[in-house]
């Protein structure tokens, strides 16, 4: 088994692109499977703050303070910004294209669309929030704007370190400081910012599309 | 290739600009501790400030029963009680279990595994300086305005409700939640960093089914911390979010649910059980072997019994709430649950005394602490069975029966193994012996303060005293065996005081221990004591578990040991034959940028000071830019493809 051999000391051999995980003992580098290790966490982590949704949902009703998600919606406006943090994981994955065949031009232009379209997403959310809290929707009103709030907000913490993380990255290509035999690194981004675009189709569903008991 | 040495003295690539902090070179001196990225050095920096906690924590819980001593106490006030009870709980699960399984496991992972260091060496560090900001960011809230008042567990609503509504004045739930928070994150961090050197760093021919226990386990852990960790810290989240931001998450007037805020906390905390005691099972797995002159019976079934309890682990967290009123069904169910748990509990300790039985048994202090283990775990978890019935557990519910119950699985147990790996890995990590005659001394003085403290405690329980009460009136019947209980804890206070003099004494005595004191089985004695930075000259080629003893030892045609000639790896390795060929991850300073910024953020959040937030994010961030884009080794010329921790 090479894993074996180059676990053994033995010098790398020097590939045009080298696999980082090649000596590693399931051939998946270490960098990748924390990252995969970690999104298992964050899984959890959401997975609670649905539950949590989920179990209040419609408790409104029992204890009639205050307005009903129903009458802030604004679904059309919402899809368009969800589809567009949707197109977003098109770009991430056209930028680790363009790394992986050395095209650095184009690296950086998808992953400036990539942070683009996160920036959008995020203002739409902020649009959202002020206009919800200005027709009396606050923390405080009812269940529900204490889980709406709390659990797209925290979604939206996560895309703005996605679109952080992914600017560090855009930052350094300019520098000249991503050569191609780091395209992991633009991999790994991509991991992160894919997972939580899957958590936010989840979250879309649970909140706007499936219709509240009342 | 270059050495470690020449790595720091060559100058930066010409694409790299001078930054603000230049990467330290240093590997030696003081200094070398704080931006270490050694796993042997994080480790004694784990054990050492786990250990003052365990003093800290120590000393609340000598407080709490000089005030329980007599009925009517008044060492001290209701109010300091309660912060007493809740930091002693929350240090010695926080701030003692979770990392001294980090220490043991940090040391001897890499060791036992044949690697020269951890996946990810930069968040070990980062781990430990989370840990070490985190528990003193709790502590300064003695001196902030109130410590943690709520209990270790914090239930809602009591620790949710708006402080100016008063029913907790001070911000002690605050600091308690924002801390959790942030120790959280560092072990998340710990946990995918043990996964991955576990799961990806195996010597050659080490596969899993030859992996020592002790791994196994923290192989285990790892899972469970890294699934348990999210649901607390989302409850966290929201008992923060309704304390401050006047959310309803636990708010019953407004259709929240208090005991949404027991089972997150309960999914959380029940796998947190075998998160501390699981590596206590791992040690005392290694020592027994060790000490029997026998491998472990049953190394399979052992293995399986501990992934089994991770899994089942899962599925009994409402037995801590059969008192809320769940219904029948629910009930019913966890308490079968909980009585299969005992299953692979129960197998465990039968290979353990398996092992022990018919071995050439050396009763050295290790092995007494291991024994001391068996035969305490094995109480508190008859104890623990009792629970799973469930109208024998509504009447012990809230009374000191729990309190005995649980001291016992996890002083009983995970203290006496922690003990244990002490006297076992002294020398490996500092070159020389524990005083074996002290260490003796230490355990039996332990043993009878312990049992004199807690097993009064079950009678106490039976008669109805309420645990968190910070007084009893007199006549109640409880006054001699509370007495008897303080009494205890005052000799485990003086059996932890032996284990320190013993630690000066032989320090300066220093009996040098080589390479293989105690004939071990396992790789981390093939090294010297203390090993080499780099561990092991050459990786180790793995042929059978307990790959030490099958070099040392083989059998005769009747079955009897025979010691194979050369002996050669009790002696300490040879310099490796091309010192030039081995790469070490260089220290750092960003793990510690980034880990200052979380208590910033953490009293931005606590008083509500949203500039001090700003600056800790900014820190953070800058931590996390410089980190980013900085190679593990020093420097990135070559053989370093991109790994990116």
């Amino acid at each position: 088994m090479s894993a074996i051999v180059a676990a053994g000391g033995g010098e790398v051999a020097h590939h045009e692109i080298p696999d980082p995980g090649h000596d590693t003992n399931t051939g998946v580098s270490h960098a990748k499977l924390a990252m995969w290790l970690f999104l298992s966490s964050e899984s959890l982590f959401f997975g609670a703050f649905i539950t949590t949704y989920f179990l209040y949902r419609g408790r409104d009703t029992q204890y009639l303070k205050g307005p009903t998600p129903s009458e802030f919606f604004n679904i059309p406006f919402t899809s368009v910004t969800s589809f567009i943090l949707l197109m977003s994981s098109l770009s991430m994955v056209l930028a680790l294209a363009a790394i992986q065949r050395g095209d650095h031009r184009r690296l950086r232009i998808w992953l400036l669309a990539t942070c683009m379209f996160g920036i959008i997403f995020i203002s739409g959310q902020v649009y959202e929030f002020t206009e919800f809290y200005r027709e009396g929707l606050q923390l405080s009103t009812n269940m529900f704007g204490t889980t709406f709030y709390v659990l797209t907000g925290l979604h939206g913490a996560h895309v703005t370190i996605g679109i952080i993380w992914l600017l560090i990255l855009w930052g350094r290509s300019m520098q000249d400081r991503l050569p191609t035999e780091r395209y992991e690194s633009v991999e790994i981004a991509g991991l992160y910012w894919h997972f939580v675009d899957i958590v936010w189709i989840f979250i879309f569903t649970a909140i706007y599309l499936i219709p509240a008991t009342k | 290739m270059t050495t470690v040495e020449d790595a720091q003295s060559v100058v930066r690539p010409p694409a790299r600009r001078a930054s603000l902090l230049e990467r330290p070179k240093t590997t030696t001196g003081w200094f070398s501790w704080i931006t270490t990225v050694d796993h042997k050095k994080i480790a004694i920096l784990y054990g050492g400030l786990s250990l003052v906690f365990f003093l800290v924590g120590g000393i609340e819980a000598l407080f709490i029963r000089l005030q329980l001593a007599q009925p009517d106490g008044t060492v001290l006030t209701a109010a300091r009680y309660n912060e007493f009870f809740t930091m002693h709980g929350t240090t010695m699960v926080f701030l003692v279990g979770m990392p001294m399984a980090a220490a043991f496991g940090n040391y001897l992972v890499p060791l036992m595994i044949g690697a020269r260091d951890v996946a990810f060496p930069r968040i070990n560090m980062l781990g430990f300086w989370i840990f070490a900001f985190g528990g003193l960011f709790i502590y300064s809230s003695f001196a902030l305005g109130g410590a943690p008042d709520a209990g270790w567990f914090g239930y809602a609503p009591l620790s949710s409700t708006p402080m100016n509504l008063g029913y907790l004045p001070g911000r002690g739930p605050d600091f308690w939640t924002v801390g959790l928070i942030m120790l959280g994150i560092g072990s998340v961090a710990t946990a995918v960093n043990f996964l991955v050197t576990i799961i990806n760093m195996r010597a050659p021919g080490m596969s899993f089914m030859r992996m020592p226990v002790f791994v196994w386990m923290m192989l285990v852990i790892a899972f469970l911390t890294l699934f348990a960790m999210p649901p607390i810290t989302s409850a966290l989240i929201m008992v923060f979010m309704d304390r401050n931001f006047q959310t309803n998450f636990f708010n019953a007037a407004a259709g929240g649910d208090p005991l949404m805020y027991q089972h997150l906390f309960w999914i959380f905390g029940h796998p947190e059980v075998y998160i501390l005691i699981l590596p206590g099972m791992g040690i005392v797995s290694e020592i027994l072997p060790v000490f029997s002159r026998k491998p472990l019976f049953g190394y399979a079934i052992v293995v399986f019994s501990g992934i089994a309890i991770g899994f089942l682990g899962w599925g009994v967290w409402a037995h801590h709430m059969f008192a809320s009123g769940l219904g029948p069904v629910a009930v019913s169910a966890f308490g079968l649950t909980t009585m299969l748990i005992a299953i692979p509990t129960g197998v465990k300790i039968f290979n353990w005394l398996g092992t022990v039985w018919g071995g050439a048994v050396r009763l050295a202090a290790p092995m007494l602490f291991a024994l001391g283990f068996i035969a305490q775990f094995t109480i508190g978890g008859l104890s623990g069975v009792m629970h799973s019935i469930v109208p024998s557990d509504t009447q012990q519910t809230d009374t000191y029966f729990v309190v005995a119950h649980f001291h016992y699985v996890l002083f009983g147990g995970l203290i006496f193994a922690i003990f244990g790996g002490f006297y076992y890995w002294w020398p490996k990590v500092f070159g020389h012996m524990l005083n074996d005659r002290m260490g003796k001394i230490n355990f039996w003085l332990l043993v009878v303060g312990f049992n004199l403290t807690f097993f009064p405690m079950h009678f106490l329980g039976f008669e109805g005293q309420p645990r968190r009460t910070y007084t009893y009136p007199e006549g109640m019947g409880w006054d001699f065996l509370n007495l008897l209980a303080t009494i205890g804890s005052f000799v485990i206070a003086l059996a932890v005081l032996v284990f320190l003099v013993n630690v000066v004494f032989s320090a300066k005595r220093r009996v040098p221990a080589g390479a293989d004191p105690w004939d071990g089985r396992t790789l981390e004695w093939t090294t010297s004591s203390p090993p080499p930075e780099y561990n092991f000259a050459e990786i180790p080629i793995v042929t059978h578990r307990d790959e030490l003893w099958h070099r040392k030892y083989t059998e005769d045609d009747e079955g009897r040991l025979v010691r194979l000639p050369s002996g050669a790896a009790t002696e300490a390795p040879e310099a490796p034959a091309d010192p030039h060929g081995i790469h070490l991850p260089s220290p750092s300073y960003w793990p510690l940028v980034f880990s200052a910024g979380l208590p910033v953020m953490g009293y931005g959040f606590v008083f509500k000071n949203w500039w001090l937030l700003a600056v800790g994010i900014t820190l953070a961030l800058f931590g996390l830019n410089g980190w980013a884009f900085e190679p593990s080794t020093a420097p990135d010329a070559h053989a370093d493809g991109g790994s990116h921790s």
